[in-house]
């Protein structure tokens, strides 16, 4: 109705009384003690924030204690044994418990005001994930403070990391503490994903979508695709440490190499994960900068997503060294290259972008971090193309070359870009600016510092100095370049130090009375409060603020979608995932504990495992699994409000089940992570089958008679029948009958059944899981379909009950609609793993 | 940011001077056929890699201060001839030349053909060394020795976690994991002694797994092997009673006695080396007193276990005896 006239109104204006004080009532922040009941994305995306700068702190102090180690040679300030623990315990912050969140936590609280969405649409979740995060981050890292941090590098390569030479629970608080830290990654990946491609604001088709968004976008997809690759992997590791199941242990058969196979598959996308969000970031910057569009806008949407693909072919360039075939070797030299090439992409258009301004330049504290990440990523790009050369890099592999080139991609790439996002987006959440005079310092004393300390290192690297070493003799000539290093790591943290004082004299939490004081364009400039925005605007370009000045008054005044709370509670619209046409009224939840509690008994359940206190750690699981079930209990609140008005003549349904529904979207994802661990699985099986073919001839004699994956088969498709069946004998709305609940739990039991069967009939003829890798292997499709299966079995007894609660019927079922997606995932999974484990073994001896 | 051509100065400047004080652990020196190819390869890179920095600051400058100049940057042909077709060529053209470098590398696979073949293991945190030669095997420890001018492939193994072997002066380095065996081809170019260093990180006391790598004329290595080869040759030292007494022989072996165990390294001429403890200390009777007495403090975590029952005048006489262990 108005893209004839941009200027109508699609809700009448002046907006009623009252209007906005139900607004604020509904979005309120919970104080005090109540504050961890929170769940807007605001308040979360900023505990999150908060929590990983944090992280970033304490990681940094720890390499501070490891710059002054070095600072001369044969330094004995702190022990062999601490230094070990503390590179160890300093990646891993960094990568795990700083890097990924804090582009995550950018993602909570940016996003839904790039979108003026009000919330992302699942609120507990993130807050779920963010608690989780914050117990098990600290718990992992203080074990540095008591002795019990692990000593393995942040990528603990097993042999090393086996119980045979890393004894006692410190390796296990890095497997546990870091899968546990990736469970969480995903629950905000899929958050993320479901919130850009269904929250989006009318009219913001995808090629309107701001960069940023193709960023995170682009990142939740390649967290669904890497994580499961290293949490197999430490599922792996951590079996194989109390089971004693052979899967690395060269001695069974098994390959210390399958470990850096899965670790760096997804390890070098980790780096673009990381990398990804902050360049969407500076495409971001760099226009407000220039006054003027990015240059290039497609390009770099092609570029984020080369970057993504390729970025899945270069995990063997961390093993060049590994006498793997020159094969390999030439492909994946190629493939590490290529991707310089969407990198370039993106530079030169913010190159572009600067020239093509027509306004004076102001030097900005953003706009000089922005530059300075123009220059360190440059650099570190440069000699990652060095180190993609096979014959440098088996000169440069494991020196402080490879030091110093990681520290100029990660800082440049990804802690640059995250200050300028400080200084840039500090209006959003905070009543006052922070200092540019403070951010100039800042800046000089990180820019400086950081050339000063990683520059010499490149030299150290080539002249014979390897990574990870706690002391060096006087005799090597690397004291200097050290020295020099270790004064450029204090120079950063005068820089960081002065911007937590910053932090203390200008942060203050609040709303801005000047929401746009860089004159950007895009929508987190317009008015906010804990609601997001008064209404949700109506978009039909790039730069909507600039496109359309008068925007922000119109959309403050209420004059576009849901200026309202039409069904009383929070609520946001959902769109469609390629036109963002409106489609329904999403009904989201809003304070409470049950996330909370969920979160910390799940982090606890965890790490009693981790020190194996076994039944604590069980009652805490339990605990767990109810606190998310009475959570999810009020979630589906069903259609009873009917279609409400959300403006220019829209009525919307407040209820959509299917391909419509966000939660079948988000169930869509899971499964996609689900089918990432299992293909990383099959590699895995594939992998040692070829590395250690002897098992898997000696194990075709050890397979049960056919007729037993055939019954486990047939008991999986009759799963699937029973859950289909269940479905359509729902009751009418306000019926009730037994049938369902029946249906589901034969189901259940069908699905227990294949699974146990197929267990059994290894176990009854004789082969074991500590066998060799192959008898291990058998079982781990197993247990990874086992673990789905408990998952179903729990959602079924939740179905039964919802439905004799008379809370599902054929309207609203979206219960029994996720369960049911499950169950036809597993039936599938189920499959592949049967004609795997039965069939190979047949290839393997014939 | 006029920093391009500064920076670049800055970096062959600091380059300069790496390679000026190139040391006995350098991959600057390429005292060996692969690391000279290696060294060439790199200042190709330092040298272009300065070149693309310095445009691309350059670039930037005029874009930041460039006045009207600057017009000619702000289109999307930047972004297409500086983002892909100009790193699509200088990638293309660098690709072929590393292909080129490991296909040459490849050729001196031939080395397999030679008499001589040595294996190295990586232990916890040291390393064994074995020559294969045609008139038997024989075991030495944290330390090489090969004739100038012949390719030797060396078979590197593990016998517990994985290491990596690297003489950044002859060749990059290659890991030894166990459960395989990875070859790694050294040639030197001329004599000398050079210092390597285990580049995985192993555990412990990883900063203190060195080794020496010395390369001989051919003369002087046939020598060596010969010696090296032959028993030990102390006769009767009263240290001898001592390492008895002691039970050094149940972990180390010294050839011509009755001490034949493999734990530790071989010390059937262990006075003759270069270095103890895997580079750690020189190799003087001062050097094996101190190991004797304070390795755990020396070389936290390693492997041997205190010699707490042996008294002054025995850790004397075995001090003695081993630096005599020529």
């Amino acid at each position: 109705m108005n893209e004839t006239s941009p200027h109508a109104q699609i809700s009448p204006t002046p907006r009623p009384d009252g209007e906005r004080e139900k607004l604020l009532e509904i979005w309120a922040t919970p104080k005090g003690w109540r504050l961890p009941t929170a769940v807007n994305n605001t308040v979360i995306g900023l505990l999150y924030l908060g929590a990983a700068f944090v992280f970033f702190v304490l990681a940094g102090i720890l390499a501070l204690v490891m710059r002054t180690q070095l600072a001369v040679p044969d330094n004995d300030l702190v022990s062999q044994d601490l230094y070990n623990q503390l590179f160890t315990v300093h990646g891993t912050t960094m990568m795990f418990l700083f890097a990924v969140p804090a582009v995550e936590a950018l993602g909570v609280l940016l996003l839904p005001q790039m979108l003026a969405a009000r919330d992302l649409p699942f609120p507990r979740l993130s807050a779920f994930a963010v608690w989780a995060y914050i117990v098990g981050g600290t718990v992992f890292f203080s074990t540095i403070f008591y002795d019990l941090a692990p000593r393995g590098g942040w990528f603990m390569y097993p042999p090393m990391t086996l119980t045979e030479y890393s004894p006692g629970d410190a390796a296990d608080f890095w497997l546990l503490g870091i899968g546990f830290i990736e469970i969480s990654a995903i629950a905000g990946a899929i958050e993320i994903i479901v919130g850009v491609l269904r929250t989006r604001p009318p009219g913001m088709s995808l090629d309107k979508l701001p960069i940023f968004g193709w960023a995170m976008l682009i990142f939740a997809g390649m967290i669904v695709v890497a994580f499961p690759a290293v949490i197999l992997a430490t599922m792996l590791l951590e079996i194989e440490r109390a089971f004693g199941w052979p899967f690395f242990s060269p001695d069974g058969g098994g390959d210390p190499l399958l470990w850096q196979h899965l670790f760096w598959f997804f390890g070098h996308p980790e780096v673009y994960i990381i990398f990804l969000p902050a360049a969407g970031l500076v495409s971001m910057i760099v226009p407000t900068i220039a006054r003027a569009p990015l240059v290039g806008h497609n390009l770099i949407v092609v570029a984020l997503i080369a970057t993504g693909f390729f970025s899945f072919g270069l995990w063997v360039h961390h093993m060049f060294t590994t006498g793997i075939p020159s094969l390999s070797l030439a492909f994946f030299s190629a493939a590490s290259m290529a991707v310089a090439v969407p990198s370039g992409i993106q530079i030169f258009s913010w190159i572009a972008t600067l020239a093509s301004r027509t306004k004076k330049l102001r030097l900005t504290t953003p706009a000089l971090f922005v530059l300075g990440m123009l220059f360190i990523f440059t650099l570190g790009g440069l000699t990652g193309v060095m180190v993609a050369m096979v014959p440098f890099n088996w000169q440069a592999h494991d020196t402080y070359f490879i030091v110093a080139h990681l520290h100029y991609v990660l800082i440049g790439g990804m802690v640059f870009p995250l200050f300028a996002t400080f200084y840039y987006w500090a209006p959003m959440v905070s009543s006052r600016l922070l200092s540019d005079t403070l951010g100039k310092w800042t800046f000089w004393l990180m820019f400086i510092g950081l050339n000063v300390a990683f520059l010499p290192m490149h030299l150290a690297g080539l002249l014979g100095m390897p990574r990870r070493i706690w002391t060096y003799p006087d005799t090597l000539p690397w004291d200097g370049y050290n020295l020099v290093s270790t004064i450029g790591a204090y120079m950063i943290a005068a820089g960081v130090l002065v911007f937590i004082i910053d932090l203390i004299r200008n942060f203050r939490i609040g709303e801005s009375s000047n929401p746009n004081p860089w004159d950007a364009g895009t929508l987190e400039f317009l008015p906010q409060d804990v609601y997001s925005t008064r209404s949700i605007p109506k978009v039909d370009s790039l730069y909507p603020l600039w496109d359309r000045p008068e925007l922000a008054e119109e959309v403050e005044a209420g004059a576009h979608y849901l200026p309202d709370a039409p069904t009383g509670g929070r609520e946001t619209i959902v769109t469609s995932p390629i036109s963002a046409t409106p489609q329904y009224v999403v009904q989201m939840p809003g304070p409470g504990w049950m996330h909370f509690f969920a979160a910390v008994f799940t982090a606890a359940c965890f790490l009693l495992l981790t020190v194996k206190v076994v039944t604590p750690a069980i009652i805490c699981g339990v605990l767990a699994v109810v606190c998310c079930l009475v959570w999810v209990w009020t979630i589906d609140k069903g259609p009873d409000a009917g279609p409400v008005e959300i403006g220019g003549g829209l009525r919307l349904p407040v209820y959509v089940t299917g391909p419509m529904a966000h939660g079948w979207w988000a169930m869509i994802v899971l499964m996609l992570v689900a089918g990432s661990l299992y293909l990383a699985y099959v590699f895995s099986y594939l992998y040692l089958w070829t590395s250690s073919p002897e098992g898997w001839e000696l194990g075709a004699a050890m397979l049960p008679d056919a007729g037993s994956p055939m019954l486990s088969a047939g008991l999986f498709a009759l799963a699937v029948a029973l859950y289909v069946l269940a479905r359509w004998a729902l009751p009418e709305p306000g019926g009730n009958n037994l049938v369902t609940p029946a249906l589901v739990i034969l189901g259940a039991c069908a699905l227990t059944g294949g699974v146990v069967n197929e267990v059994w009939s290894h176990w009854q003829a004789g082969l074991r899981p500590t066998d060799s890798s192959y008898g291990a292997m058998v079982y781990m499709a197993g247990v990874l379909t086992a673990q789905l299966v408990a998952v179903i079995v729990i959602m079924s007894l939740f179905v039964c009950v919802r439905q004799m609660a008379g809370k599902i019927d054929q309207v609203r079922c979206a219960g029994l609609e996720n369960t049911s997606l499950l169950v036809y995932y597993t039936f599938a999974q189920a499959l592949v793993g049967l004609l795997i484990v039965h069939g190979i073994p047949h290839v393997a001896a014939s | 940011m006029n920093c391009g051509r500064a920076r670049m100065a800055g970096i062959l400047i600091l380059a300069a001077l790496a390679a000026g004080c190139a040391s006995e652990q350098s991959a600057f020196s390429g005292e060996g056929v692969e690391s000279a190819r290696t060294l060439m390869l790199t200042w190709i890179l330092f040298a272009g890699g300065a070149l693309i920095l310095a445009l691309v600051c350059g670039l930037t400058a005029l874009a930041l201060f460039g006045g009207s100049a600057r017009r000619t940057l702000s289109s999307e042909r930047l972004v297409v001839v500086g983002g892909i077709v100009f790193p699509a060529v200088v990638l293309t053209v660098l690709l072929f030349y590393g292909y080129a470098l490991l296909g040459a590398g490849a050729a001196t696979g031939a080395a397999a053909d030679s008499p001589l073949r040595i294996t190295v293991e990586g232990n916890r945190w040291w390393w064994r060394v074995t020559y294969h030669t045609p008139d038997g095997d024989f075991d030495t420890a944290n330390e090489l020795r090969i004739p100038v001018g012949e390719p030797v492939a060396l078979e590197l193994t593990s016998a517990d976690v994985i290491h990596s072997f690297w003489v950044p002066a002859y060749a990059g380095k290659i890991d030894m994991i166990p459960g395989r065996t990875n070859t790694l081809t050294l040639e030197a170019s001329r004599p000398g002694l050079r210092r390597g260093q285990c580049a995985e990180y192993c555990g412990g006391p990883h900063a203190f797994m060195s080794f020496y790598v010395e390369a001989l004329d051919a003369e002087a290595f046939t020598d060596w092997l010969a010696s090296e080869r032959g028993d030990a040759v102390v006769g009767d030292h009263p240290g001898a009673d001592a390492f008895r007494r002691a039970g050094c022989g149940a972990c180390h072996a010294v050839r011509g006695t009755d001490a034949s165990g493999r734990v530790g390294p071989d010390l059937t001429h262990v006075g003759s080396r270069h270095s103890l403890g895997a580079g750690l200390l020189a190799n003087e009777k001062g050097d094996f007193r101190a190991w004797i007495e304070r390795h755990q403090e020396l070389k936290p975590e390693n492997l041997m276990p205190e010699m707490a029952t042996l008294d002054e005048a025995d850790i004397d006489s075995l001090a003695s005896y081993l630096a005599a262990l020529k």
